[in-house]
């Protein structure tokens, strides 16, 4: 199942990154987190990024959204470079980034707002996108009263109003119990089939890429770079608890641990030169 | 419930406590009024209108000045908090400025401006601003960077990024800012108003010591700390609560 790195030849690409690296400066010198990164993501697909913490994924997902620069390489969505941040997609934090000062309503609304949407289509629109997250009973809450769950949903339904292609997740359910993930898994991979939206979803958990992903990509530890990745053709809905599964989790597992290892004898160097 | 009774226990005994030292005789009544010549003094401030007219200045003085206060205390703030160039320059002054009790401008404002409303009213600004431009400052510089993320990420950038995401982020620290700024700007009120003719509560209050009348000193010291008191609970506490319900900090702090 696993692929050399050449990128697929059939492919629409909606999301191309050429050459990306991105280093930053830090007073122990240059950290290199991501080195040389060629990436295609085509139209419609669900990626998953995994790799060792401190491998640059976020960094990854953070250039793509155009809330940062790569220090060199281009990134190109639709055949135009990436600049800025653009409503043709979004990011949707680890730590979710929900205003706690708005309802539930007036968060999912909030994209929409700034770019002008008029009062009621917003209502329309933002009402629509709580009953795909199964949240309308919620639109008067205020954030510090939903679980966790419910607040990723929010943060989902938030991300997908603005109707962007490309929606980038950053390890969104890291911080969940495992039920709640597993219903969120579900719930989301039914929106992706329902919307058809482009998905680029960073994790650290293997079970949850491959559960989720049409392809996995797996990061070395830093300088990030692109180790392997898989295709992933089990049939869908899938589950945690199928042996198929399991068996695909193990196989990139296997390559992850290379990556763990060589994190953990960094983090023990740094530790003894202390 | 229990609150209430447990204040009117408090204060009852207050009362009695200072009847008991006025009845002691330890200082002649007209140095330690009792409270009744001070209720006496209320009633009559009260019925020929001096201390509502004295109040009704003073609100004036304060509404004008404070205001002034809270406007450009929030944009200085922010433009503080939004330059590092500012912020080294600028906002070391501000600290050290905010050191200065706002009377010590009284001589200069005096010189600048006379014996006017005007000096009063800089006095007020001087004492309240920098309260609030401090605590702007703050706040602005302790709005989690996860919600300009997001912000920018929801496609909101310049000056909508300012009012629908850092002005609001930067809530809980503002009002905090406000509430300490309208206490400064209180006291500046009346300490000014106590130095020469300026018909507000701080002028009644020296009028009462230049008659030798310390139950109308005393009675105006009342119905400063009541004033301030008021604003205080019915204003800003409502308000950090209203915040604190909808950011869910209520138990919190």
């Amino acid at each position: 199942m696993s692929e050399t790195l050449e990128a697929p030849s059939t492919s629409t690409g909606k999301l191309r990154l050429r050459g990306v690296s991105r280093s930053f400066h830090t007073p122990r010198g240059t950290l290199a987190a991501l080195e040389n990164i060629d990436l295609e993501v085509r139209e419609g697909e669900f990626l998953c990024i995994v790799g060792p913490s401190g491998c640059g994924k976020s960094t990854l997902l953070n250039l793509m959204a155009g809330l940062d620069h790569p220090t060199t390489g281009e990134i190109w969505m639709d055949g135009r470079q990436i600049e800025g941040p653009g409503t043709d997609r979004t990011l949707i934090f680890q730590e979710l980034g929900l205003f706690p000062w708005l309802t539930v309503q007036e968060n999912v609304e909030f994209g929409l707002r700034m770019q002008g949407v008029g009062r009621q289509e917003r209502r329309a629109r933002s009402q629509q996108y709580l009953r795909l997250v199964h949240l309308s009973r919620f639109e008067t809450s205020y954030v510090h009263q939903l679980s966790g769950g419910m607040k990723q949903r929010v943060a989902l339904a938030r991300s997908l109003v603005t109707e962007p292609d490309v929606l980038l997740m950053d390890e969104p359910f890291a911080a969940l119990d495992a039920q709640t993930r597993d219903l969120l898994h579900e719930e989301l991979a039914r929106i992706w089939a329902e919307t058809g939206k482009t998905i680029v979803f960073v994790t650290h958990n293997v079970r949850e890429a491959v559960r989720l992903g049409s392809r996995v990509i797996l990061l070395t530890f830093r300088p990030g770079r692109i180790k392997s990745q898989f295709t992933i053709t089990l049939p869908r809905p899938r589950h945690l608890e199928d042996p198929e599964l399991a068996l695909t989790a193990r196989e990139v597992l296997a390559q992850l641990k290379e990556e763990i290892n060589k994190a953990v004898e960094e983090e023990y160097s740094h530790e003894e030169n202390r | 419930m229990k609150k209430i009774v447990r204040q009117l226990v408090f204060y009852l005994g207050l009362l009695a406590l200072w009847q008991l030292i006025f009845e002691l005789k330890i200082w002649p009544p007209y140095l330690f009024p009792s409270p009744q010549s001070v209720l006496e003094s209320l009633q009559m401030g009260f019925s020929d209108r001096t201390f509502l007219i004295g109040m009704g200045i003073s609100m004036r003085r304060i509404a004008l000045g404070y205001g002034l206060s809270v406007l450009l205390g929030i944009v200085i703030g922010f433009l503080i908090a939004a330059s590092e160039f500012l912020e080294a320059t600028l906002g070391g002054l501000v600290l050290s400025l905010q050191s200065l009790p706002s009377l010590c401008w009284l001589p200069l404002a005096v010189l600048w401006f006379g014996l006017t409303e005007k000096a009063i009213l800089f006095v007020v600004v001087m004492g309240s601003l920098l309260a609030v431009t401090i605590n702007t400052q703050i706040g602005v510089r302790h709005v989690p960077r996860i919600y300009l993320l997001a912000g920018r990420n929801l496609g909101a950038h310049g000056f909508r990024l300012f009012v629908h995401v850092l002005l609001p982020a930067s809530l809980p620290h503002l009002v905090a800012g406000l509430k300490q700024g309208w206490a400064f700007a209180w006291r500046s009120l009346i300490s000014g108003e106590m130095l020469f003719v300026s018909l507000g509560l701080g002028h009644l209050l020296m009028m009462g010591r230049d008659l030798n009348d310390m139950s109308q000193v005393v009675a105006v010291m009342a119905l400063i700390m009541a004033i301030g008191h008021l604003v205080d609970r019915l204003v800003f506490e409502k308000l950090e609560n209203r915040i604190r319900q909808k950011w869910g900090l209520v138990g919190t702090a």
